[in-house]
């Protein structure tokens, strides 16, 4: 540990001397590394808020009654903490930080196609997400859930209308980055990196950055249609001005039912990544792995109406919805099979991007099952817009991307920042933070199944004791997260150095330099072998 | 990967293509005054497609790209087109 305080060895990105040096110097980077970084800074912080929404929240809720706030102030927070967390932490999330930091160095390349429109990227990110803070002041914050729906949003007199604008930005931000990573894998592979030797992180990013700009597109034009509804009286959605709500809810959810996969799908490449590094396995079914991405990508695509079944919509399109929607368990079930299989008879190190990763695939599978409740037809009447929901869609989204994210962040930190950090207390955050979580969000199946409506900021005396082992558990869960946060803040200062491959890895990014150099590699690089070949 | 291999339309095409294009927006407004009933929408859907198509072949050239280009737009379309029908699994049977 004595060299706790030692410098970074000179030549890394750190070091690079554009036109202007300090933070000038980062936020004219067009370099990935360092965009990568700026997103991850960014998401950390809007993160963190949206944590502390939460919490608010959960004290709120500790006691039946109103305790802290009127119901109105919590209808803001939900929304807001709502709309911090799905556009500008969890979809931008893994495929803006780490697939911008280690895209092009898996793949051999010295940056992705678009450098400049990459940083574009970021700074329409930051306007969208200065926006939506901005939405909070200067009259009420919306009071819609970060689903807008109409013609609830058409109507309110909070400011709607700015908070879809910040949403219809970071979609632009969100299309871009999708382009780059599409024109990235297929024109600045390395020699030798055929399609099938290409590592599987990549292939999650390439599958995302498909749904990225084939999606998005559609919010953005409904979430200006909304715009135009408010302030032009054109009657697409609401009933009143001769609309339908329905068609909102279809083009809403054509882009946010993918965007659950903009989310997951590099989640699930990340943990592909980690599996076999940690088990010193091939990984098991390649091309298995592959093809479900593409699969859950395309027919996540198709699945959208499984949010409206209790909507209005035909009973003929819910079949077809609830049909889709069991399909796409399919390619989803495929990658857990493999995960597991890739870890029998590995030799496994039980590590803390170990720790998260299986915590991963437990909540994941908790997740996943519990959605095929509400996808079949019959359940999800008595189930929809309950607290079963709100734990499901937290078990995928935090307890699958965002651990995901966690395992990613500890698994290439000494990659990015160069130091390791303290495993030991990275061990006990991450006990802290799965005990929290399951604490906290399991609870609400139970309340969601004993009938406790989702977006109430009051509740009956039968749900107290379910409220308050969830509130307990929020707490822990914060407590857990401000030391995995304090772990990983600290040994991006001091932490010991790391070297090039702590962990044995086998793919192009434990092959260069931690940091790595300017330019990632400083010869050409030619692959001849399988990105996993452990035996 | 073929660097280097452009296609330069004329400006004669471009032209034509101009023309086409505004021909078939006096098509769509004529058929607004015309009371066709249901089929308006029809009229104007399938002159919409055929002026994308002119747009996505000439003016973003796509007509002289390379095959790969013409299979992604051509899965790009046949995705929407299944939106449109999964859609319309809805606005049909409701």
């Amino acid at each position: 540990m004595t060299s706790k305080t030692t410098a970074l060895p000179p030549g890394s990105f750190f070091d690079q001397q554009g036109k202007y040096k300090g933070i000038l110097g980062w936020l004219t980077s067009t370099d990935h590394k360092r965009i990568g970084i700026m997103y991850l800074m960014c998401i950390l912080v809007f993160f963190l808020v949206g944590v502390t929404l939460g919490g608010i929240m959960k004290l709120e809720l500790l006691r039946p009654g109103a305790q802290y706030m009127d119901a109105q102030t919590y209808n803001g927070m939900f929304t807001v903490h709502g709309i911090i967390m799905i556009f500008m932490v969890v979809i931008p999330g893994l495929s803006a930080v780490f697939g911008n930091f280690f895209l092009p160095i898996m793949i051999g390349a010295k940056d992705v196609a678009f450098p400049r429109l990459n940083l574009f990227s970021w700074y329409l990110f930051l306007l969208g997400s200065t926006i939506a803070v901005l939405s909070q002041f200067g009259g009420n914050g919306p009071d819609t859930g970060w689903t807008f729906y109409a013609p609830y949003a058409i109507n309110s007199k909070t400011n709607v209308s700015t908070a879809v604008l910040a949403a219809f930005v970071l979609g632009f931000s969100s299309i871009l980055t999708g382009l780059n990573f599409i024109v990235t894998v297929h024109r600045m592979r390395a020699k030798g990196m055929t399609w099938f030797k290409m590592p599987l992180f990549p292939w999650s990013l390439y599958a995302t950055a498909w749904i990225q700009v084939l999606a998005t597109p559609i919010v953005g034009i409904t979430l200006l249609m909304v715009i135009a509804e408010r302030t032009l009286r054109i009657g697409f959605f609401d009933p009143s001005l001769g609309g339908d709500p329905i068609l909102y809810q279809h083009l809403f959810w054509i882009y946010s039912h993918p965007a659950v996969y903009i989310m997951i799908l590099p989640a699930m490449g990340a943990v592909t990544e980690i599996i076999p590094t940690f088990c010193q396995r091939k990984v098991f079914g390649y091309q298995a792995i592959v093809l479900s991405s593409l699969a859950i990508a395309g027919v996540g695509y198709l699945v959208w109406g499984h949010h409206m079944f209790t909507s209005g919509m035909s009973d003929f399109s819910r079949m077809a919805f609830s049909f889709l929607t069991f399909i796409v368990a399919i390619p989803s079930a495929i990658k857990v099979f493999n995960w597991i299989a890739t870890m029998y008879k590995g030799s496994i190190l039980i590590k803390t991007p170990f720790l998260y990763t299986i915590s991963f695939i437990f909540q994941f599978m908790i997740g996943g099952l519990t959605g095929l409740t509400l996808g079949a037809l019959a359940t999800d009447i008595h189930v929809h817009d309950t607290y079963y929901v709100v734990a499901h869609f937290h078990y995928i989204v935090f307890g699958g991307m965002g651990f995901a994210f966690f395992a990613a962040i500890h698994y290439w930190f000494p990659k990015m920042f160069g130091r390791m950090y303290d495993e030991k207390l990275g061990t006990v955050a991450w006990a802290i933070v799965f005990s929290g979580f399951t604490l906290l969000y399991f609870p609400m199946f139970i309340l969601g199944l004993r009938g406790m409506p989702r977006r109430y900021f009051d509740y009956l005396p039968e749900y107290s004791s379910g409220h308050f082992i969830s509130s307990i558990g929020a707490f822990v869960l914060i407590i857990g997260i401000i030391l995995m946060v304090y772990n990983l803040v600290k040994a991006a200062r001091t932490g010991e150095l790391a070297p090039a491959n702590p962990w044995n890895g086998r793919t192009l990014e434990w092959k260069v330099a931690s940091p790595p150099p300017l330019e990632n590699f400083d010869h050409d690089v030619e692959v001849t072998e399988h990105p996993y070949d452990y035996e | 990967m073929q660097h280097g291999k452009t296609h330069i339309t004329s400006y004669r095409t471009h032209g034509i293509i101009l023309v086409l294009l505004l021909f078939l927006t006096t098509i769509t407004i004529t058929v607004t005054w015309l009371d066709v009933g249901r089929l308006s929408v029809g009229v104007a859907m399938f002159v919409a497609c055929i002026k994308a198509s002119l747009v996505l072949l000439y003016f973003m050239h796509l007509k002289f790209d390379e095959l790969i280009f013409k299979i992604f737009a051509g899965m790009v379309i046949l995705l929407l087109a299944i939106v449109f029908v999964i859609t319309f699994f809805d606005y049909l049977f409701r």
